[in-house]
């Protein structure tokens, strides 16, 4: 009864284009933006200051879920346009975040090369030297990994020309272990330092600090600040709101219908006149680009030091395209969806397991959680695509067409 | 309908995730996290090196009542090794009163190093971590107690030279590395590879990846090029494979040094009697032969108080090391409660306890652990103690002390840490402490 269409009129061709028709879908979208961007970070904030919350329950609550969760939903995005959109199966995509997050690292730091030499007592010295001046905004850093990022992936698109299908997912696996190797024996790509771990330079937006600390004089005494949780939230939240913007305007236009008649029927869509090439390397491009923007944010505001062979190895990929696949294919809502179910799933039932088995009388170590947590996750999955083989996203639609009727079944 | 209470089960459950969280600290006890790895490829070293700190810790509680008065309570997260997991343990754990941790992977105490100041929050590393941080001027939150892979790695040349008859001997001589390729199996290179430039011995690297059940290569390499020393940096089950894979080619297993996290009973049982003779580094000694890890098994186990199924695990070499972790906090505990007067100790209290940790020969003998270790004393500056290392040797049924206390080059080896931790404080805008 509340949700429908009746009453409402579009006297605009403007109107009848836009991305939400129904008045309901368009409030429920602003409600949830301003449940993420104001409710939350005050809602918290006047929490920790009330005494409900301990401080370091927001920190975990920030810097452990919600940043995850963006990283993911952004990861998730880039492959569903690949995936979904364009019918492109992909087992790279950690490689491609990989990329991303080396490239924000390199541009942080001046993208340095080595020089040696040896002293007069034989001595190896060596020296780093900048080509550039290191760049010391978050945003831009992310923006650059995208775009370095994009150009990997359309040369590792290429193949998509001539392959399709699961050998076209094996071609994108050899992506995935090729760039995890430079990952871990480029030395280049890490500065050379001996543990191959990279970690993200002090950086400030607007004179906030994001990584890293910052001492400062104040009153005479030396203080030091640290980033807040807040601003790492609101960054991230502000990229992933903005390109999920864009990347639901790119799929319900031009290009989006190009990338759906390719993934339909590939001979049908060159029929019609569209370039198969172009629209494929699009395609991959896009979707690295929000790849390579996830990796760099997961480098920058989520781990902030990771070392590259570890933090995007084979079973990242895999959690991105279950992601994709649970959340549904070809959906940006179910992008969302997705991300949100593998990434608290997981920590839910760490969290809620002991408690439980405490309310029996049964003891939980830490092991067996894990080995719980593993079966009821996957059992979950089952069901879900049993239930719903479509994905998060067409239960929801369901779930909306129901909403119509409710609560009168006529 | 269903589909809505699903929904809205789900908008609950993860509602109460965040709600489960807090937890305020019980006014007389001391809280603890660990973080273990019960489960994955890392978990037949991971257990008992878990069952270590518990097991102590509940000795302490049983036997003394705690430490000053103070019960000890702990808490497991399971990590399986992997950094985003121990991450969110200690993100979850930080707040419940957490003032040291043992991340027992390099990788999670490479991303806990930025927070420790901020959270107050010392991260005890014990045999392994980041070796520049145990430079306490520029990392006051890190320690590295008592010895690192830097000062490993030189005294396995040293070693090596003795056996060879010389360090002027090593001049030619082949020596290989085989390592988990990641941040931890990468940690000795420069040393080896800046001693190789000094002492002209031919090092090769190879690298194995995570798990490291995949060596089929890198032995066939070994083959090849016929190292007249292998040394092992491996971890789990990347061990047991190599060894067997050593036995397999027939290489001498006396010339072959696994670092002290490659030299424990899981790694060499499976392999059985043809492991005979393999040597690793470790930093104390192998055994139940002292009276405290026999009053643990009485005290804890024998009790039925123990963990269930733990206690083949007492006395085994990772079992030891749990315990010498568990032991370095408590023993800073006691020194902070002194200092500052306080029953139940703080973040900076603790850290001041570690920074201040001394144990002499004396304390280790009234620990029962009479010529278990070598005395332990911390600096300001020194946070690893200048722990000396020995080599054990596996016989077949134990493992058995063969070298004396071999000291570390310090000179080569600290003037590495101090430039390696300067670039660091210049890249992050840390100012060194004055010490």
């Amino acid at each position: 009864m509340f949700y429908r269409e009746a009453g409402q009129f579009y006297t605009s061709y403007a109107k009848d284009q836009g991305i939400f028709q129904l008045k309901q879908d368009k409030f429920g979208l602003w409600g949830i933006l301003f449940i993420a961007f104001v409710v939350v970070p005050v809602g918290l904030y006047l929490m920790v200051q009330g005494g409900l919350m301990a401080a370091s329950t927001k920190d975990y609550l920030y810097n452990s879920i919600f940043l995850l969760l963006l990283v993911n939903s952004m990861a998730a995005l880039g492959l569903n346009i690949l995936t979904g959109y364009c019918g492109q199966i992909s087992l790279g995509t950690a490689a491609f975040m990989g990329v991303g997050a080396f490239t924000a690292y390199k541009f942080s730091t001046g993208l340095n090369y080595r020089i040696q030499k040896e002293d007069e007592a034989g001595e190896l010295i060596s020296q780093l030297v900048p080509m550039l001046p290191p760049i010391d905004n978050p945003i831009l850093l992310v923006l650059i990994a995208g775009l370095v990022t994009a150009v990997v992936g359309v040369i590792f698109g290429l193949p998509s020309l001539r392959i399709k299908g699961f050998y076209l997912a094996v071609a994108t696996l050899a992506a995935q272990f090729f760039l995890v190797w430079c990952f871990s024996r480029v030395e280049w790509l890490y500065d050379y330092v001996s543990s191959s771990t990279i970690q993200i330079p002090p950086l400030k937006l607007f004179g906030l600090v994001v990584t890293g600390s910052e001492t400062v004089m104040r009153d005479g005494q030396e203080v030091t600040i640290y980033p807040a949780a807040e601003t790492k939230y609101l960054i991230c939240l502000s990229l992933v709101v903005f390109f999920a913007f864009v990347a639901k305007n790119m799929v319900r236009g031009r290009i989006g219908r190009a990338w759906m008649a390719i993934r339909d029927m590939d001979i049908a869509a060159q029929l019609i006149g569209i370039r198969p090439l172009a629209t494929k390397l699009l395609a991959f491009a896009v979707s690295s680009f929000f790849c390579g923007m996830a990796g760099a944010m997961s480098l920058i505001f989520y781990l902030g030091a990771l070392e590259g062979a570890e933090a995007f190895n084979i079973n990242e990929s895999f959690a991105v395209l279950f992601m994709v696949i649970i959340g549904g294919l070809g959906s940006i809502t179910g992008s969302f969806l997705g991300a949100a179910f593998i990434t608290l799933i997981p920590i839910f039932l760490v969290v809620s397991l002991p408690w439980l088995g405490g309310q029996f009388g049964i003891p939980v170590d830490a092991a067996m959680v894990e080995h719980i947590q593993f079966m009821i996750f996957g059992a979950l999955i089952i069901i879900f695509l049993i239930m719903e083989p479509l994905g998060l996203a067409r239960l929801w639609q369901i779930g909306k067409e129901r909403l119509r009727q409710w609560p009168f079944p006529y | 309908m269903r589909l809505k209470g699903l929904t809205l089960g789900l908008a609950a459950a993860v509602a109460a995730t965040g709600i489960a969280a807090p937890a305020v600290q019980a006014a007389d006890t001391q809280y603890f996290p660990l973080f273990t790895y019960r489960t994955g490829p890392y978990a037949p070293n991971g257990i008992p090196s878990a069952n270590g700190i518990a097991d102590y810790f509940n000795y302490v509680n049983l036997k003394h009542g705690g430490v000053g008065g103070v019960k000890l309570v702990w808490e497991e997260c399971e990590t399986g090794y992997n950094t985003k997991k121990g991450v969110e343990c200690y993100e979850r754990l930080k707040g419940k009163g957490t003032t040291v941790v043992f991340p027992y992977s390099t990788g999670i105490t490479y991303k806990l190093i930025p927070n420790a100041d901020k959270d107050k929050v010392s991260i005890l590393t014990v045999g392994y971590g980041r070796t520049d941080a145990s430079d306490g001027r520029v990392f006051p939150w890190t320690f590295t107690t008592p010895t690192t892979y830097w000062s490993q790695a030189s005294a396995f040349i040293k070693y090596i030279g003795a056996q060879e008859g010389g360090m002027g001997k090593l001049k030619g001589k082949k020596i290989a590395l085989i390592y988990h390729n990641s941040a931890y199996g990468k940690e000795p290179i420069r040393t080896l590879e800046l001693l190789a430039r000094k002492l002209g011995y031919k090092l090769t690297l190879l690298a194995v990846n995570h798990p490291g059940q995949e060596q089929k290569a890198t032995w066939l390499q070994i083959r090849r090029e016929r190292p007249d020393w292998v040394l092992l940096w491996g971890w789990g089950v990347m061990n047991q494979v190599a060894i067997k894979e050593a036995t397999n080619i027939g290489f001498k297993m006396d010339r072959m040094i696994g670092v002290w996290w490659s030299g424990a009973e899981q790694d060499v049982v499976p392999t059985g009697d043809a492991a005979k003779g393999y040597k690793a580094g470790t930093f104390h000694a192998a055994g139940s032969d002292f009276p405290l890890i026999k009053d643990i098994k009485k005290v804890v186990y024998d009790a039925g108080k123990g963990i269930p199924g733990g206690d083949k695990y007492v006395g085994q070499v990772l079992w030891n090391r749990g315990m010498v972790n568990a032991i370095f906090a408590t023993e800073a505990m006691r020194a902070a409660q002194k200092k500052f007067g306080v029953k139940v100790v703080n973040g900076e209290q603790m850290r001041w306890g570690l920074e201040n940790l001394n144990i002499t020969a004396e304390r280790w003998a009234e620990l029962g652990l009479k010529g278990f270790m070598q005395p332990v004393k911390n600096t300001c500056a020194d946070h690893e103690g200048n722990g000396p290392v020995l080599i054990q040797q596996w016989d077949g049924k134990k493992w058995n002390i063969v070298s004396d206390f071999i000291s570390p080059m310090r000179e080569v080896v600290r003037p590495l840490i101090e430039k390696s931790a300067a670039a660091y404080a210049k890249k992050n805008n840390i100012t060194p402490r004055k010490c």
